[in-house]
């Protein structure tokens, strides 16, 4: 009897397509890119707005143009995939126990969304006024 | 016995013969209430006697009898045959060595199995004369869904990081550090840091979070690691916060 146990490679780049819950990570972790994306085009108007009117009216142009409109919807939409899996992710990390009983997960993300839902009225009533 | 048939196809490694693994077919009989295990017996007792398995209980308890059936990590005697269409394939567990067919080599994990002591680290030994270690419900609340963990290794089999990076400390492993950490009659925290806030510890993981997808026992080791680095974060801070404190 001699061992000579077999070690099977796993593919270095082509892992994460060989299950979906796989892909739904890889989903999960690439949506921060584009919410990284959005923030850098925030930055620059910032930084526009500093450079003097003229500069940032055609920051604002570029922004509102088809193309910034449809990066904005797409950034959106992996921006709420994003806070979706991480807001479902949440009662793992941090469980709630209230005088020893356990606070059900549901309870815990839909305190995220409420959350996220104040937050959102806030900011808005800021901008708008 | 039914006229219903299920064909097998099984991943087969004679380490004195066969360079690599490679796939050997079966075709067996099965009755509705049979499982992946019951047919894989069926294969040994019938068809080949040189196949290699592990198995014990056949009721989700020993965690002996864990393998990759249709691509996803199972307990073989938890897989229901009718659950699966005519043809399966059946692989030993990922992310470990085959020893022969479907036994796979478990030295690593027990390994690192043992480096986070999984055991109660107490305050000071008792003798069995003094009296056991009190304990209320509620404290046995805080980690009673991680001691149900069968070391069945179906999280590592699951989890990519581990796939990708052998150091990697592992789900099971690093659920069971939490379990002790959480009992309230241990005080072994901090002698499991070494190993477990680690950069191959906990936060190696990315929280893919397979390992409780596939956990036969709802453990939901991924929970446990994303409460570990929270307190090791917390740890972190409050030592850098308190440096005359030694934590």
């Amino acid at each position: 009897m001699s061992r000579r146990p077999y070690k099977r490679e796993v593919s270095k780049g082509g892992w994460w397509l060989t299950q979906p819950r796989y892909i739904r990570y890889m989903a999960r972790e690439f949506s921060c890119a584009l919410i990284g994306a959005y923030v850098l085009v925030l930055v620059t108007g910032l930084w526009r707005l500093s450079e003097g009117p003229a500069q940032y009216e055609a920051w604002l142009a570029r922004v509102e143009s088809p193309a910034g409109r449809l990066f904005a919807v797409v950034a959106m939409l992996f921006a709420l995939y994003h806070t979706y899996t991480w807001f479902q992710v949440t009662p793992k990390a941090m469980p709630l126990a209230v005088n020893g009983k356990k606070v059900p997960g549901a309870v815990i993300v839909l305190g995220h969304w409420a959350g996220l839902a104040v937050a959102s009225v806030l900011v808005w009533l800021l901008v708008v006024n | 016995m039914s006229d219903r048939t299920v064909e097998l196809e099984i991943l087969r490694y004679d380490p004195e013969k066969d360079e690599m693994p490679r796939f050997e077919t079966y075709t067996v009989p099965y009755r509705d209430d049979w499982v992946v295990l019951d047919a894989i017996n069926y294969v040994k007792a019938e068809l080949d006697r040189t196949l290699s398995y592990r198995w014990s209980c056949h009721m989700a308890v020993c965690g002996s009898c864990g393998m990759v059936v249709n691509g996803e990590p199972v307990l073989a005697c938890h897989a229901f045959l009718r659950d699966y269409p005519a043809r399966i394939r059946i692989e030993p567990l990922a992310n470990f060595p085959v020893e022969r067919d479907l036994v796979v080599v478990i030295d690593d994990f027990i390994d690192k199995l043992g480096s986070v002591k999984p055991y109660v680290v107490a305050k000071e030994e008792k003798s069995v004369d003094e009296g056991e270690y009190i304990q209320t419900p509620g404290e046995l609340a805080r980690f009673k869904q991680y001691t149900a963990c069968i070391n069945c290794l179906l999280c590592y089999s699951a989890c990519p990081q581990y796939a990708l990076n052998e150091s990697f400390v592992g789900p099971a492993a690093l659920a069971l550090a939490h379990r002790y950490n959480m009992d309230s009659r241990d005080v072994g925290r901090s002698a499991r840091e070494d190993v477990v806030a680690s950069n191959p510890g906990i936060w190696e993981c990315s929280f893919v979070g397979a390992c409780s997808e596939v956990c036969p026992k709802s453990v939901d080791p991924a929970a446990a690691i994303q409460q570990t680095k929270i307190a090791s974060t917390a740890d972190y801070f409050l030592n850098f916060l308190t440096p005359w404190k030694k934590t």
